[in-house]
């Protein structure tokens, strides 16, 4: 290498202090799309006075049309706040700022009530948050009217009673009795301020607005910064009322910054890299899902836009795909952060190397020509030494006309990660079976692998099959994808996967079937061979069927190992299974009927038996009662015992065992006591005979 | 020669004889048991004919299930336990009301009676359940 390491080291520290490598797109037509899907009014309408502002701010911003009937109806809900005597300076704040973008009213006699009430609020305020209202209703009246003498009443003593709330690090506390101090609140403090200097009959001392921007700068020494280049500003403390995130805190400090530095005479003392960091931390966020994010982020840019500091100018590439087939040029577009054209600028492309070769940079300051009709910044031709791969794209932007140079921020150097893309020359792909002993050819044939046919081989497991090819870049150096796969899937559709290996420009990869036997799972049959190449940076990359090859392998041994199970298909799973039909036991054997019936027979006579028997004995019912009482309760308790043989019977037959409990409970109470009346009776019948 | 004819005439004649008595003595065993119970009161003799009924009731169940076989065995039991239980309550019956009985001489056969009747209802309500 001819360089000298001195030059190196520069170079690596240019790269290390340059922007990081990013792009950031200004705002596109996507945005003002995904603003009409998200900012949309509920039945005509949005929900409260700071939705309406924030939803018509961003569509002002965007250039979005509203529709009438939307206009009609916020406007009826603005004239409504501002001519109610209860409305809070936070109501009257959103009223005027609708009122700003809609013009539904500038009739002065609107205005007078509110005016008063506002200065007496001013007067009395002593939380940043009533100044920062009732002030900005004031500034939107001033504007809105042609009142030229709306002053304030002490705007000296009211700037000094804000300025008393900010902290030595210049963030701001919301009030006195608050000791917690936010960045937030710094925002909203010098918007405030901003407001009071610009409502002032007379100059505000410069002292105090030196002593402002003092803190504007010891504000901006806590922005915090990623590693792509973009700078933030994010809230210390936790637990505070309501933590803003570092999106609403960035934008409450953009608005500040902006509104102060437009109403003071002087410049602030900010370099134009955190503004642009700024800038580009809002763009980075892309496109926010919530609408106070998208007002948040929009409103901010078009504080940024025109702003007194310095206005940021982003780059950003188109495409960042140069393919050389099609012989693409590089093409760099500047705009400001809302889209709009830049100023006359020299783009510079510092230096382009390549991603693997970092010190060896093909281009060296080439000036980029203006196409005046797209806007564009283009690069004609790359030099013919660019081969296909991954770059690095260093350029550097500066305004031509040197006054303007300190009113925008271009930032030093920026890198773009670019691909170049190319056709990838494959050739010579053949494929070969060959004697594993030996290493002689058996069979070879060539394969065409941007075709369409197919070749098939066969193969036992004594031999060996060899894929190989030669691939090589547009300029005719040994290009290494990134995926170089050769798959082997069998019948059952178990698959294998080999990587194949290169040196230089060649691919090569050999399969020896015998140590693959058991990896194969002893499965004989036909394969499927799948080629598989592929790059970011190649436009043919392949992934192809290339034939089969039969393969002879022996039989498996006992404790060779299944191949695995192959995934089932999604749709056989949730499908209908099969019928499964219930096998039930067969039942048992019965008896024929007859016999059945006979034997019930059979087991009735030995009741005649019975009957039989005890007429034979001389059975008689002499002790039955006679006397009426004694006799009804003797009959009343056979028939209560016949009762129950009945519901035994009926429960037998047809109820269940919960009705007969209770029916049998009754029963049962009735017999035990006509059975205890009869028996007693009976029994004091037998002792009065036996006693007489 | 003459005296062993008549020792066996002897023999032949005293087998005849033990055969014969221990026929008349079964006979008379009988016989004696047959008077001897008629002497029981009427009211025993309802109860052991009752209690015959149901063991012949369950005999001839018992051989059905032998025939067929004791595929619902809950009813076999059912059946079978049903006439085995009301023969024991009948034997318990039986064994209160009989007035030789010195242990239950307080007891009024009323009352056994109607114990009687009581377990007896209970026995059936199960047996009917466990018919099935």
């Amino acid at each position: 290498m001819a360089r000298s390491p001195l030059r190196f080291l520069v170079l690596i520290l240019a790269i290390s202090i340059c922007d990081a490598a990013g792009i950031f797109h200004p705002i596109s037509d996507s945005h003002r799309s995904a603003a009409l899907d998200l900012f949309k009014p509920v039945d005509g309408s949005f929900a409260s006075l700071e939705e309406a502002y924030e939803a018509l701010r961003t569509f002002e911003v965007l250039g979005i049309e509203k529709t009438a009937e939307l206009s009609k109806a916020t406007c009826k809900s603005v004239l409504g706040t501002l001519e109610s005597s209860s409305s809070t300076p936070k109501d009257l704040f959103y009223a005027l700022g609708v009122n700003g973008i809609l013009k539904c009213s500038s009739k002065e006699e609107t205005f007078e009530g509110i005016i008063s009430s506002l200065q007496a609020v001013v007067r009395d305020a002593n939380s940043l948050l009533d100044f920062y209202y009732s002030i900005g209703s004031l500034r939107l009246i001033k504007d809105q009217t042609s009142k030229t003498d709306l002053h304030l009443s002490d705007a000296e003593g009211t700037f000094r009673s804000i300025k008393a709330l900010s902290q030595s690090d210049g963030r701001w506390r919301y009030s006195s009795n608050n000791p917690e101090s936010s960045t937030f609140a710094a925002g909203i403090a010098l918007e405030a301020l901003s407001g009071v200097v610009s409502l002032a009959s007379s100059e505000i001392d410069q002292f105090m607005i030196g002593a402002v921007k003092n803190d504007i700068v010891k504000l901006f020494d806590s922005v915090e910064k990623y590693d792509d280049g973009t700078f933030y500003f994010d809230e210390k403390l936790v637990n505070m009322r309501e933590q803003q995130g570092p999106l609403a805190t960035t934008s409450s400090v953009v608005r500040g910054l902006t509104a102060f530095s437009s109403v003071i005479t002087e410049s602030l003392n900010l370099t134009g890299d955190k503004i642009l960091g700024i800038a580009k931390f809002f763009l980075g966020i892309g496109i926010p899902g919530d609408t106070k994010n998208f007002f948040d982020q929009v409103d901010s840019l078009a504080c940024l836009e025109n702003n007194r500091v310095s206005i940021p100018l982003i780059l950003s590439l188109p495409s960042t795909v140069i393919s050389l087939t099609k012989k693409d040029s590089l093409k760099v577009k500047v705009n400001t952060v809302l889209g709009s054209h830049a100023p006359p600028l020299t783009v510079t492309l510092v230096r382009a190397f390549s991603s693997s070769a970092r010190d060896n940079s093909i281009i060296e300051n080439q000036e980029l020509k203006f196409d005046p009709q797209d806007a564009v910044y283009f690069l004609d031709d790359l030099p013919a030494s660019f081969d296909v791969g991954e770059y690095i794209f260093v350029f550097k932007m500066l305004v031509q006309d040197s006054e303007q140079q300190t009113v925008y921020a271009t930032g030093t150097l920026t890198q773009v990660p670019i691909y170049v893309t190319g056709l990838i020359k494959i050739e010579n792909a053949k494929i070969a079976v060959l004697d594993s002993d030996l290493g002689s050819v058996e069979t070879q044939k060539k394969l065409d692998l941007a075709g369409e046919s197919t070749v098939s081989v066969s193969a036992n497991h004594l031999q060996k099959l060899r894929l190989s090819f030669q691939m090589s870049t547009p300029l005719g150096n040994a290009f290494k994808p990134h995926q170089a796969f050769l798959r082997l899937r069998h019948e059952t559709k178990v698959e294998h996967t080999f990587v194949v290996g290169s040196s230089g420009k060649k691919f090569e990869i050999t399969l020896d079937f015998l140590g693959l036997v058991e990896k194969f799972f002893y499965l004989s049959g036909r394969y499927d061979i799948q080629l598989t190449v592929g790059d970011a940076v190649m436009e043919n990359s392949l992934l192809r069927d290339i034939g089969y090859v039969e393969l002879d392998l022996p039989e498996p041994p006992e404790n060779a190992s299944r191949p695995p199970p192959q995934p089932v298909d999604p749709y056989t799973r949730y499908g209908p299974k099969a019928e499964i039909t219930h096998i039930f036991r067969a039942p048992e054997k019965r008896p024929p009927q007859e016999l059945s019936l006979a034997f019930l027979v059979l087991t009735i006579l030995p009741l005649f038996g019975f009957i039989i028997g005890l007429l034979r004995l001389g059975v008689n019912l002499k002790n039955f009662p006679s006397s009426a009482v004694p006799a009804t309760f003797a009959v009343i308790f056979h028939l209560g015992i016949a009762a129950v043989l009945l519901l035994y019977v009926l429960f037998w037959l047809k109820l269940d065992l919960f009705t007969t409990l209770k029916t049998l409970c009754f029963l049962g109470v009735f017999l035990m006591v006509v059975g205890h009346r009869t028996l007693s009776h009976l029994a004091s019948a037998s002792a009065k005979l036996k006693s007489a | 020669m003459y005296q062993r004819e008549r020792e066996r005439e002897r023999e032949r004649d005293y087998r005849e004889e033990m055969a014969r008595s221990t026929g008349k003595d079964a006979q008379a065993l009988f016989h004696s048991l047959r008077s001897a119970y008629a002497a029981t009161p009427t009211t025993l003799k309802i109860i052991d004919l009752y209690m015959g009924f149901a063991v012949f009731t369950a005999l001839i169940q018992v051989v059905y299930m032998a025939i067929v076989g004791s595929f619902p065995f809950n009813s076999f039991l059912s059946g079978v336990l049903s006439c085995v239980g009301t023969a024991i309550l009948a034997v318990c019956l039986r064994i209160q009301v009989n007035k030789d009985n010195k242990e239950f001489k307080d007891l009024p056969p009323e009352r056994a009676f109607a114990d009687f009747v009581l377990c007896n209802l209970v026995l059936h309500l199960v047996i009917m359940n466990f018919l099935g």
